[in-house]
């Protein structure tokens, strides 16, 4: 069937800020749609508030708008821009939502829009749990015991039917917000109460427990003349009751016979069909009593997801691109298989490798948040890895994971006691107590009772575990197979990593490279797309005529060679190391730059070697470099690659730390790093040079010490004067950065600092209060130095720059601080020769211009600078890396936008009930967004609409500051808010300061003072604006309350003073101005 | 664990651990990629003959259980796996892999690169190869392989097929409530049970016999339709069934599976080949030519029919592989017969075929 010419114009919108549960996977979907439609002639009308994305680079999509995705902007948009159709399924849960908003809202028919690939019908009916559970009941599939809620009293007639424990899941939500599993009806309250908030239209499902099932999703595509393929099969390690985002999981499926795969099978090609989803992909959710083998469907996504990214990365399959091409109209047999050339999609993939995901939490940036896995999806990132084996791939990934493990190993425990607790209750270092409990020789029965994990991937641990005592020099393939790094070889040797692999690579012992084919070698593969493995070699005797009968005198063996299919090619190349799995501190930033580096090195005729293993990435796409190394970022793994490709650089300054980790190490081993040099990397990261830096070029720095033990630290602390920030060095995203005011908190600090070594000590300096904290961005070629971009903080220094909002250009600052700024950072950049990026921190207190931090490589802060100003920073960057020069590139100067870009952080909290929200040195935010217009109003508006925020038109405001933030600044604030015809409630000693300067407040009685206080008011919907800034050290138990009861209604709450200007500006721009849209290429005309 | 040895006739020689029986054994190296479904390959007796390596490194997982036998026993001379399972885990499982290859008496390895022979197989094509757990000289184990018998021209038909005529009852597993109301024979050429299972499914009543029926002993038990099965090795040779099938041409409804479907083609005058490696997995897309959509089917064989030397008149191609554009199916309505070169049976595989029985229902309905 051919495409549709009845459409010209499509609209794709993408799923904005970076959540949990929504990350750079649809980034990675978005933008290949948008690849595909276009390669088609279609127009692409791109829509997303995410900045950090490749999909809104201005080259991705025809029209590009970094806009709020609210309703109210896409009518505008849509208005005009008048696109004739819509492709909800590749924006994850937020497109989606959106769409059906703008569906039932009339908006889509107004503009004679239609929706392709799935309708509001399908949506619906895929994601309102009564529908479906009616539509899956009609075509003869078994679910789950359930009912339907509306109000705590329906919710608990139902699960009385059912029995406890149930399993509450709210409707329209993402990620599984707001869900949970109740045992008791006391817990059942709470969690269903819950659950009827987060809904979008108030509706829970109260539904039976298959906790400890065997779960498995299955990746479905359909197109238009109803052929329906299954691309992959995953099997969770982790069965029912762990959000499948948060479960360790493994494709295919590995302990179904036929039968049952095919039977599961049958049951998500009846799925798909029955939901209607007319073309595209499908993600089905289904769990087997392992019992008896009885299979009920959990969920449908009617859309493209996590899922059918890791799909996608893990057979080869690009699910989104045929996504897009099959909701023009084509059909799978006319898309060819890019991957064999020869052979059409229409197919399954088959593969004959091992896939293991694991994914990476952020419990330590929230120590008061459960850590306790739930159908609540918790996780941050994901890596993925592959294998011939289970055991390899599941090693691999664990040291992929990077969080200090080299494979599968061990974790402290107190007592059994502890450990079978630890196994009883999913967890995320459950696969770590795993391997302490074989090592007791736990039986497979007593853990599989504990944790309801398959036996079969219980044996595979086991094996590990009893393996790893027989490692000795002597069989080092056997153990290189079994997935062991050379690192804990060593460790069980008692030697070196160096000495390993030198004894390794002595006898021979080194990985092969195999091909990631979707046939299983059935075809010839053209895509580069490798994984390492260690393979038994095999011999090869050579015959005059192979298939002569007469000659049969074979000498064997010749040779003994092991098979490795990689083509090296003899061009220049370039290697990129990517950034792994996401964190909070490091994420699709970093792989945004990567992505940038391949295609502008492929530009400039090298060939681009990408390495990564996080699969939710733009980066891991198979044609964004021209080769793709599916590996964990270790120095051996990345050294492995280097023998074989030999590339004429390494580029580690563009995938944030995990890159810039192993610049030193790699160097070392005799690698080539290409743009600013290890040392250059070392003196600004290492605490010591860098003052020697700074004193040399005569620059003020805050007082500033280091030390490895309490007493060192006391005596830093006292030289320099409390308050003092400490922290760790080497470490990205303020990890363990905190503000310490006295004695007693700086020793309870230093003796959770047990990392803290004469290599690593810990960073004492003079916190600066009350100063404003500036960004700066800036490119180099170690003769031109250009700043890409200055940013000033709306939050004071003090809050993580991740996590801060900031303006592009500077807001407040004076000129002539902002002279001094770009002197100081050409300067530094100079004084370490920078020949690629540079990112710079400044705390600037009346005029004065404090370096905080210098950090020679590319910054959270380049993707937004880039769209802000209109060049592609990463990219010029990469080229000048291989040796170009920016005044041949065209960028020498400075570009001071005259439009205003806001970059506003977007926190998990809601993912965390009960915990502060309070902003610190420690970086806790998930992702960003980016608002832009032609004032700061309404660039903070957008900014703030963009996350979520809901700045009100009208209603009432709590204030409540503490007694430092009663200045004039505050005034301001509420007299705007006042003029706005804003009601404001204060607690009494706020009341009084606002009322002495002439503002009209009504009193409150602190929570603590009793009844009617401001959560009721909350409660009941009467407070739509929280300016709360947290009272001294320790914030007082009854804020906590208020500030996290605010993120759980959806009240937008401010926790700074320049915050509470700014928003009162934003929510003045909201009332008087109307917000307009405009295309990021209506910005920048200019195209560098 | 025991040292076995797999060395291809190329000269290429893989070396590693046995399991199963102990033994030497011969036979054409073929790849299959089906993930899972191994009981059912190891049980078809297509593989009659053959050494089968499975593409997915991970087998033995879920075990063997009573159910998902293709036929009463194993029929493939030996099985290559990549790392064969420790344990089996699974609801139904009665039995470990190992144990019962080791029962039936067939020769496996594992701990070779599998894949790297699968690259082999595909470059070179099909080859003759040996597995031996106890001769580990290549040169006494060339000669040996070389005087082997090889698999073209060779008739094994009569190896697999029953010996008494049996009346076949049993269902599939999925909820039917169809009268038996068409008498079905079926000839047995090394017929899996699926077969028998979906017609008894669609309301045959299902009567097997021996390959070597003629066509009066058919034409005897007077049925509605004749099924010509699957089974092993080189259709040519076969020359008893292409004779049967050729008496019985117009005279009954016939349904051809595989190898039957190659000896409908030669019954018909037409000729077969051998293909390169040929097709054994469950992911080959087949279209439809008449509807154009696309069915993911099970595959396993090695042979094709030259469509175009069918010399009877208004005979189509009515199913096209879409990896290779080869024929993978025909139909001559006046003669009221249809054959498939895949198995819609499935076992292992995906069903989207099924629907090829209803149409044998509905020829003999019509007929």
């Amino acid at each position: 069937m051919p495409k549709r010419t009845d459409i010209k114009k499509i609209l794709i919108i993408g799923s904005g800020p970076i959540i949990i549960g929504q990350a750079c996977e649809f980034d990675y979907s978005g933008t290949q749609a948008c690849k595909a439609l276009r390669e088609e002639g279609y127009k692409v009308i791109l829509v997303n508030s995410n900045p950090a994305t490749i999909m809104t680079d201005p080259e991705t999509a025809d029209k590009t708008y970094i806009e709020p995705i609210t309703v109210e902007m896409l009518e505008k948009i849509i208005k005009k821009e008048k696109p004739d159709a819509l492709l909800p399924t590749l924006g994850g849960q937020t497109g989606l939502n959106i769409s059906i908003q703008l569906a039932e809202k009339g908006i889509l028919d107004k503009y004679k829009v239609i929706m392709i690939g799935a309708d509001r019908n399908a949506i619906k009916k895929a994601e309102n749990r009564k529908l479906f559970k009616k539509s899956m009941q009609k075509i003869g599939l078994d679910l789950p015991k359930s009912g339907l809620a509306y109000n705590l009293s329906e919710a608990k007639k139902i699960a009385k039917g059912i029995g406890f424990p149930v399993i509450i899941r709210p409707s329209f939500t993402l990620g599984g917000t707001g869900g949970g599993t109740a045992y008791n009806e006391k817990q059942f309250e709470e969690i269903a109460a819950r659950g009827l908030e987060a809904s979008m239209i108030s509706e829970i499902l109260v539904e039976e427990s298959i906790i400890g099932w065997k779960e498995y999703e299955l990746e479905v595509m359909r197109d238009r003349k109803d052929n329906v393929v299954i691309i992959c099969s995953i099997e969770n390690f982790d069965p029912m009751g762990v959000h499948t985002g948060d479960s360790i999981t493994v494709a295919p499926a590995q302990t179904l016979t036929d039968r049952e795969y095919q039977h599961m099978r049958d049951a998500a090609i009846a799925c798909i069909r029955e939901i209607g989803v007319e073309t595209g992909g499908s993600n089905i959710q289904f769990a087997i009593n392992p019992d008896n083998g009885r299979m009920v469907i959990i969920e449908m996504n009617p859309r493209v997801s996590r899922s059918s990214a890791l799909a996608s990365k893990a057979t080869g399959f690009p699910i989104a691109k045929i996504a897009a091409k099959l909701a023009v109209g084509y059909t799978l047999d006319e898309i060819p298989n890019d991957i064999t050339k020869v052979t059409p999609s229409s197919f399954e993939p088959t593969i004959d490798y091992c896939v293991v995901k694991i994914p990476r939490f952020a419990f330590e940036k929230f120590p008061q948040a459960d850590a306790t896995l739930t159908i609540q999806m918790k996780s941050v990132g994901e890596v993925m890895a592959i294998g011939r084996t289970f055991k390899e791939a599941l090693q691999k990934g664990l040291r992929g994971l990077e969080i200090k493990r080299f494979g599968f190993e061990g974790i402290n425990y107190k007592d059994k006691e502890q450990l079978e607790e630890r196994l009883k209750t999913p967890n995320s270092e459950r696969i770590f107590y795993l391997y302490e409990a074989l090592k007791l020789n736990y039986s497979l029965d007593k853990l599989y009772e504990l944790t309801k994990i398959d036996r079969w991937f219980l044996e595979n641990l086991r094996q590990i575990v009893e393996s790893e005592t027989r490692i000795t020099e002597e069989n080092l393939l056997w153990a290189k197979q079994l997935g062991f790094s050379d690192k804990q070889i060593a460790k069980v040797l008692n030697t070196e990593e160096d000495k390993i692999r030198e004894l390794r690579k002595n006898r021979g012992i080194e990985p092969v490279y195999k091909l990631v084919d979707t046939c299983a070698a059935e075809f010839e593969a053209y895509t580069p797309y490798y994984y390492s493995t260690y393979e038994t070699p095999f011999g090869k005797s050579q015959i005059p005529n192979p298939k002569s009968q007469t000659n049969s005198n074979i000498q064997y063996p010749i040779s003994k060679t092991t098979e490795d299919e990689i083509r090296l090619s003899g061009k220049k190349k370039i290697m990129i190391l990517g950034g792994g799995p996401n964190r909070i501190g490091q994420g699709i930033e970093f792989d945004y730059c990567c992505v940038h580096a391949a295609f502008a090195l492929r530009e400039i005729g090298y060939e681009t070697i990408m390495v990564n293993s996080n699969p939710e990435t733009v980066s891991t796409d198979y044609d964004t470099s021209d080769k793709l190394y599916f590996e964990p970022l270790t120095k051996e793994d990345v050294l492995n690659i280097i023998d074989k490709e030999q590339p004429e650089g390494v580029i580690v300054q563009l995938g944030g730390q995990t890159p810039l980790n192993l610049a030193v190490p790699l160097e070392k081993c005799g690698v080539k790093i290409i743009g600013t040099t290890p040392d250059a990397i070392d003196r600004a990261e290492d605490r010591k040079r860098f003052s020697e830096l700074v004193d040399k070029l005569g620059l003020l720095q805050p007082q500033n010490g280091t030390a490895v033990t309490v007493d060192e630290a006391k005596v830093a602390a006292g030289k320099i004067g409390y308050p003092v920030l400490v922290r760790p060095s080497y470490v990205l995203g303020g990890r363990a950065m905190e503000i310490v005011y006295d004695d007693k908190a700086l020793e309870y600090y230093m003796q959770k600092a047990v990392w803290a070594s004469p290599e690593r000590p810990v960073l004492v300096d003079k916190f600066i209060e009350d100063a404003i904290e500036v960004d700066v961005d800036m490119i180099a070629d170690g003769e031109t130095f250009v700043i890409g971009g200055i940013m000033e903080h709306i939050e004071e220094a003090g809050v993580h720059s991740g996590d801060a909002a900031m303006v592009l250009p500077p807001y407040t600052l004076l000129e002539e601080t902002i002279e001094k700024i770009r002197e100081i950072t050409q300067a530094l950049a100079r004084e370490l020769k920078v020949v690629g990026l540079m990112n710079a921190q400044y705390a600037v207190r009346n005029g004065t211009v404090y370096i905080l931090e210098v950090n020679p490589r590319a910054s959270r802060t380049v993707p937004f600078v880039s769209k802000a100003i209109g060049v592609p920073l990463a990219k010029l960057a990469a080229k000048v890396m291989a040796g170009k020069k920016l005044k041949d590139l065209g960028f020498t100067k400075e570009i001071i936008p005259k439009h205003i870009s806001v970059k506003e952080s977007v926190l998990p909290f809601v993912k965390f009930p009960g915990i502060d929200i309070i902003l610190g040195p420690e970086m806790k935010s998930t992702g960003e967004v980016m608002g832009i217009d032609s004032d700061f109003g309404k660039a903070y508006c957008k900014s703030q609409l963009a996350a979520y925020q809901n700045l009100p038109k009208k209603g009432s405001v709590f204030i409540s500051v503490k007694d430092a933030d009663k200045k004039p600044l505050l005034v301001k604030a509420a007299g705007k808010l006042e003029d706005l015809k804003f009601e404001i409630i204060s607690t009494a000693g706020t009341a009084e300061f606002l009322r002495k300067n002439r503002i009209k407040v009504k009193v409150i009685q602190r929570v603590s003072e009793g009844r009617p206080n401001l959560l009721d008011l909350m409660k009941e919907g009467k407070i739509q604006l929280i300016i709360n800034t947290p009272s001294g050290k320790a914030p007082r138990q009854d804020e906590i309350k208020i500030r996290s009861s605010a993120i759980g209604l959806g009240i937008p709450v401010v926790t700074t003073l320049p915050g509470a200007d700014a928003c009162a500006r934003g929510i003045d721009a909201l009332i008087k101005g109307k917000l307009e849209v405009k295309a990021i290429q209506e910005y920048h005309k200019v195209k560098i | 664990m025991n040292k076995a040895i797999l060395l291809l006739e190329d000269g290429t020689i893989f070396e590693g651990q046995g399991f199963g029986a102990q033994g030497e054994v011969f036979g054409e190296v073929v790849f299959n990629t089906s993930i899972t479904g191994y009981q059912e390959i190891i049980t078809d007796p297509s593989y009659k003959a053959q050494i089968v390596t499975m593409t997915y490194p991970l087998i033995g997982n879920y075990g063997v259980n009573e159910e998902d036998a293709e036929s009463c026993k194993p029929w493939l001379e030996g099985f290559v796996v990549k790392e064969l399972s420790a344990i089996r885990s699974n609801w139904r499982s009665t039995m470990g892999l190992d144990e019962y290859l080791k029962k039936n008496n067939v020769v496996g390895i594992q701990g070779i690169d599998t894949r790297a022979l699968t690259r082999d197989l595909r470059a070179q094509g099909a080859m003759q190869g040996v597995i031996s757990t106890n001769d580990f000289d290549a040169t006494s184990l060339m000669r040996k392989l070389k005087s082997a018998p090889r698999l073209v021209g060779r008739d094994l038909v009569k190896e697999v097929t029953c010996k008494e005529p049996y009346v076949w009852t049993a269902k599939l597993q999925a909820p039917s409530s169809k009268p038996q109301c068409y008498k079905v024979v079926v000839l047995d050429c090394g017929v899996k049970r699926n077969i028998l299972r979906n017609l008894v499914s669609c309301g045959c009543k299902v009567k097997v016999v021996p390959a070597k029926t003629t066509a009066e002993e058919i034409l005897k038990l007077k049925p509605d339709g004749l099924l010509l099965s699957n089974g092993p090795g080189d259709p040519e040779v076969v020359s008893y069934v292409i004779e049967t099938a050729r008496k019985l041409l117009g005279r009954l409804p016939i349904f051809g599976i595989c190898l039957g479907h190659q000896m409908l083609g030669l019954a018909m005058g037409g000729k077969t080949y051998k293909l390169k490696f040929g097709h054994h997995g469950g992911n080959h897309p087949v279209k439809d030519l008449k509807t154009g959509k696309v069915a993911i089917t099970s595959q396993n064989h090695g042979f094709n029919v030259d469509m175009k030397s069918i010399p009877i008149k208004n005979t189509i191609m009515t199913h096209l592989n879409l990896y290779d554009n080869t024929a993978e199916g025909l139909e001559n309505k006046k003669l009221k017969l249809f054959s498939v070169q895949y198995h819609p049976e499935a076992g292992p595989g995906p069903h989207d075929a099924q629907y090829l029985f209803n149409k044998f229902v509905s020829m003999m309905k019509n007929a």
